[in-house]
């Protein structure tokens, strides 16, 4: 077992530990800032295969996580009036069974991961940047001005919706479902990462001439993990809507997109629990100083700034050492 | 629609438009010259505009206002480069999106924590209110108008500065070969600390004189911004005819997208309907040309790197 | 119509920038078997029209058959796909990825099936054995896990050809494969492309004199963007317009 592999294995039991500490303890909102950490690192892990893998620095990931966010608002709030979303070609009804939604937070995501993929990625480097940026902010100022589910003001679900067999206004079992699907996600993404896909996508990073020399063509190779990327992004902001039962514009704003990227980088980007251990940083922080500064994103800017500038691993990084070639 | 309505709305996408270039222009060129990518350029946007804010307030000088806003962005702009920029420009674009993203968390809550959250004004000085009468019969805002007027200067003062001075040739050899013009002994550190400053001086321009006409508050920058993202990928990265076209283009595309779109809509819907999918479909059509743009040229209309 | 025996032709294909001709009307092939070697002075355009043979680059004219086909319009992956085989001068490899991983991916790509997301793809048996079996005939199978950035230079050349080998090609082309090898490392590699031939036939862009003239079935000679003669070694050694133009020799 690697050093890194020890660290991972513990922050994995230290995600599952604190939520059942605090349930044991009466603290359930500790339970839902774990929740918080598992759905943020979710979409960490979503971005990261995009970034991390695929070197595709995306600065738009806030459109796939606020999709996500959508497709369970429109979905629960068509359900909870009983109006259905068409009814022309055919029925359509809305849900409020987490499963479907998270299939149609996936799809549509999915979809606009290729639409957006396959204009941006004929761009690289600062380009792709900015046009993923600008992206993201046009599903902003859409959200914002179609005023059919809320406009500026969003969308409130009033009960979580239901997953079979559990109780999802339960706390500690809602936590259960998140940290299941980000371990499940962690898994594919570890999977990917080895896999013969992952191995063309990781060589298409350090080199594409090399990638097209041996007969593939690297705008392929993104497309498909960009949207995998964007999928998995979707379907963590399926599971924050849920968690706040509440749906706005701010899903789909610039600044969600840099967050997640600050995940990844605190964390060590390219790094497995990346994501997880920036999630969990951020959190921490913005729970502790935000107690005690109301301005406290200054701190979180000067350690982001030092990261980049002095610490370029991240947390993962610092700890394991450099990162072995996957064999 | 009336011909007037038309005129105005044009004169406002025009008037927003410069507003824009002057934003893009600053990142443009230094992304030509350096490199370099920075997100914190809406930053300098809101320091010239807190700035303006806060010397009106004292002095009630309209004018010192402008000389404030130019002055402490400039400042800000080569102290962030000096400080933390310069150690970017041989790092990759990731390094640099992250490192400017934090620069922002650290200006726009620095200045919360100093001017507080509410948003503050700045009026429009007596002399520049009110409308004039253009010919055809237009009544147009004398300020929104100075705006045009002192946007398109400041475009042909560029393109004289890039074309005819010292300075200028500098900024184009950097573009072209970093290694020469040091070779030729250029003191790269100083140019690109001057460069820095000059994009940062137009942006809190900018942000001062729309801070006239909208309200003054952190978080004005980041929007702006992205409009400039737009605008350079229209027209192309380093090109500052690119940025100054895109700008146009944009600034016409929302200002009448927002006109026409419900209009058009309203041919096959009903009022109500129509107003509000053509407002949402408005409020995407920029990017849209972007796309579009894209499809038809990757490198942008001016871009000469893809 | 080029001969139809050759495996790769270039027909008339000409390329500019500007006022720079950098290909002018050239017609080259390679035969079955043979090892083809394009030589000129710096700035002769070898690298433009290894360019636009490998399909970095379109001509502005002429056609590019491999096999008897037209292959001018496709790109550089799709020229692969047919058989293509390309080393750079400048080592394009996964620098943070084993030697292994770097066989691998190439047989990845001959196998042609990149998406595949299930299972490891070094535990695919079938790549695996094609990538070992070309490490093993370029003498590296011994750092098969070692990571490519920590290669000597001359390994690195090897672990190039390494890959080429594994797209099982119908055609090599190779810039400059032994720039920045020492003595050794080039009689080695001389020897080893010596063997490759009866594989698939070469062309050869090369600057060691040593190298081509023990190498080569025919020579091409490059100058200003045109192929000024083309022949045996000895031919070439003879030809005086060669002299003149390539060794500066007036004699």
């Amino acid at each position: 077992m690697t050093r890194e592999r020890k660290i991972n294995a513990g922050l994995a039991l230290a995600l599952l530990a604190f939520p059942l500490w605090a349930y044991f303890a009466n603290e359930p909102f500790m339970i839902t800032l774990a929740t918080k950490v598992a759905i943020l690192a979710l979409a960490g892990v979503g971005l990261n295969i995009a970034l991390g893998q695929g070197g595709l620095v995306s600065l738009g990931h806030a459109a796939f996580f606020g999709i996500g966010g959508y497709a369970m608002g429109i979905l629960a709030s068509h359900a909870q009036t009983f109006d259905p979303i068409a009814e022309w070609p055919f029925l359509i009804e809305g849900t409020k069974s987490m499963p479907i939604i998270w299939i149609v937070a996936v799809l549509t995501s999915g979809l606009a991961a290729l639409l957006i993929g396959a204009l941006s990625l004929r761009t690289s480097g600062v380009y792709f940047i900015m046009i993923t940026l600008a992206f993201g902010q046009m599903f902003y100022y859409f959200a914002i001005s179609w005023p059919t589910y809320g406009g500026e003001d969003g969308l409130s679900i009033y009960v979580r919706n239901g997953f079979p067999g559990l109780n999802t206004l339960d706390p500690i079992q809602f936590f259960a479902i998140t940290f299941v699907i980000l371990m499940l996600a962690m898994g594919f993404a570890a999977m990917l990462a080895k896999s013969p896909f992952g191995l063309a996508l990781n060589a298409a990073r350090q080199s594409p001439q090399r990638v097209e020399t041996v007969g593939m063509t690297p705008y392929r190779l993104r497309l498909v993990a960009f949207v995998i990327s964007g999928m998995i992004t979707g379907l963590a902001g399926a599971l924050f809507a849920d968690l706040n039962r509440f749906v706005s514009p701010t899903m789909f704003s610039w600044q969600t997109s840099g967050e997640i990227m600050v995940f990844i980088i605190i964390g060590g980007i390219g790094r497995l629990y990346g994501p997880l251990v920036g999630a969990a940083l951020f959190i921490a922080l913005e729970h502790i100083l935000g107690g005690l500064s109301d301005y406290w994103h200054i701190y979180l800017g000067v350690l982001l700034l030092l990261i980049v500038l002095f610490a370029r691993g991240g947390v993962i990084g610092s700890l394991a050492g450099r990162g072995h070639a996957h064999d | 629609m009336s011909f007037i309505l038309f005129a105005e709305q044009v004169l406002n996408g025009l008037q927003f438009g410069v507003m824009l270039f002057l934003m893009s222009a600053g990142l443009t060129l230094v992304f030509g010259v350096m490199g370099l990518i920075n997100l914190a350029h809406g930053s300098l946007f809101m320091i010239g505009a807190f700035a303006a804010a806060a010397v009106a307030g004292l002095t009630g000088s309209f004018v010192l206002a402008l000389m404030a806003a130019l002055a402490a962005a400039a400042a800000a702009g080569a102290l962030v480069e000096v400080l933390v920029i310069r150690r970017l420009y041989d790092r990759d674009h990731l390094d640099q999106v992250l490192a400017t993203f934090a620069l922002i968390l650290i200006f726009s809550e620095g200045t919360r924590w100093i001017f507080g959250s509410f948003p503050l004004f700045l009026n429009i000085p007596d002399y520049l209110s009110g409308p004039v009468t253009l010919p055809g019969g237009i009544q147009y805002p004398l300020y929104r108008l100075t705006l045009i007027g002192i946007g398109l200067a400041v475009a042909v003062g560029l393109f004289l500065l890039i074309s005819r001075t010292r300075l200028g040739i500098q900024i184009r050899a950097g573009e072209s070969d970093r290694e020469m013009i040091a070779a030729l002994g250029v003191d790269i550190s100083k140019l690109y600390t001057i460069v820095f400053a000059l994009g940062a001086a137009l942006a809190g321009l900018a942000g001062a004189l729309v801070g006239a006409i909208q309200s003054v508050q952190v978080g004005m920058g980041e929007p702006v911004l992205i409009l400039a993202f737009v605008v350079i990928v229209i027209g192309g990265i380093g090109s500052i005819k690119g940025a100054l076209i895109g700008s146009i283009l944009v600034g016409l595309t929302d200002t009448l997208g927002g006109l026409f779109m419900p209009a058009l809509f309203a041919l096959f819907m009903d009022n109500s309907s129509a107003a509000t999918a053509g407002s949402a479909l408005a409020s995407m059509l920029i990017y849209i040309l972007m796309a579009v743009v894209l499809i038809v040229k990757p490198s942008g209309l001016f871009g000469a790197r893809a | 119509m080029p001969m139809t025996d050759a495996v790769l032709a270039t027909k008339g294909i000409s390329k500019s920038f500007g006022a720079l001709q950098a290909s002018l009307d050239i017609s080259i092939d390679l035969r079955p078997g043979e090892i083809h070697a394009l030589i000129g002075p710096n700035g002769a355009g070898k690298s433009t029209l290894i360019q636009q043979i490998a399909g970095g680059m379109k001509p502005d004219a002429g056609q590019i058959f491999l096999n008897g086909q037209d292959i001018t319009a496709l790109g550089t992956a799709a020229r692969a796909k047919r058989g293509l085989a390309r080393t750079f001068q400048i080592s394009a490899l996964a620098m943070e990825d084993t030697v292994l991983q770097n066989a691998v991916l190439g047989a990845l790509g001959a196998q042609g099936r990149p998406f595949q997301v299930f299972g490891t793809a070094l535990g695919k048996a079938d790549l695996r054995a094609t990538a070992e079996q070309a490490l093993d005939r370029v003498g590296l199978m011994d750092h098969a896990k070692t990571r490519t950035s920590e290669l000597s230079h001359g390994q690195r050349r090897q672990l190039e050809v390494a890959v080429a080998l594994t797209l099982n090609p119908k055609a090599f082309v190779m810039d400059e494969p032994m720039a920045g090898l020492g003595t050794r490392g080039s009689k080695r590699l001389t020897g080893f492309l010596d063997s490759l031939r009866e594989q698939a036939p070469i062309l050869l862009v090369e600057h060691d004199m040593d190298a081509v003239f023990t190498l080569a079935d025919r020579i091409s000679v490059l100058v200003y963007g045109q192929i000024i003669a083309t022949g045996t070694v000895d031919d070439i050694r003879a030809n005086a317009d060669v002299r003149r133009a390539y060794l500066g020799d007036d004699t």
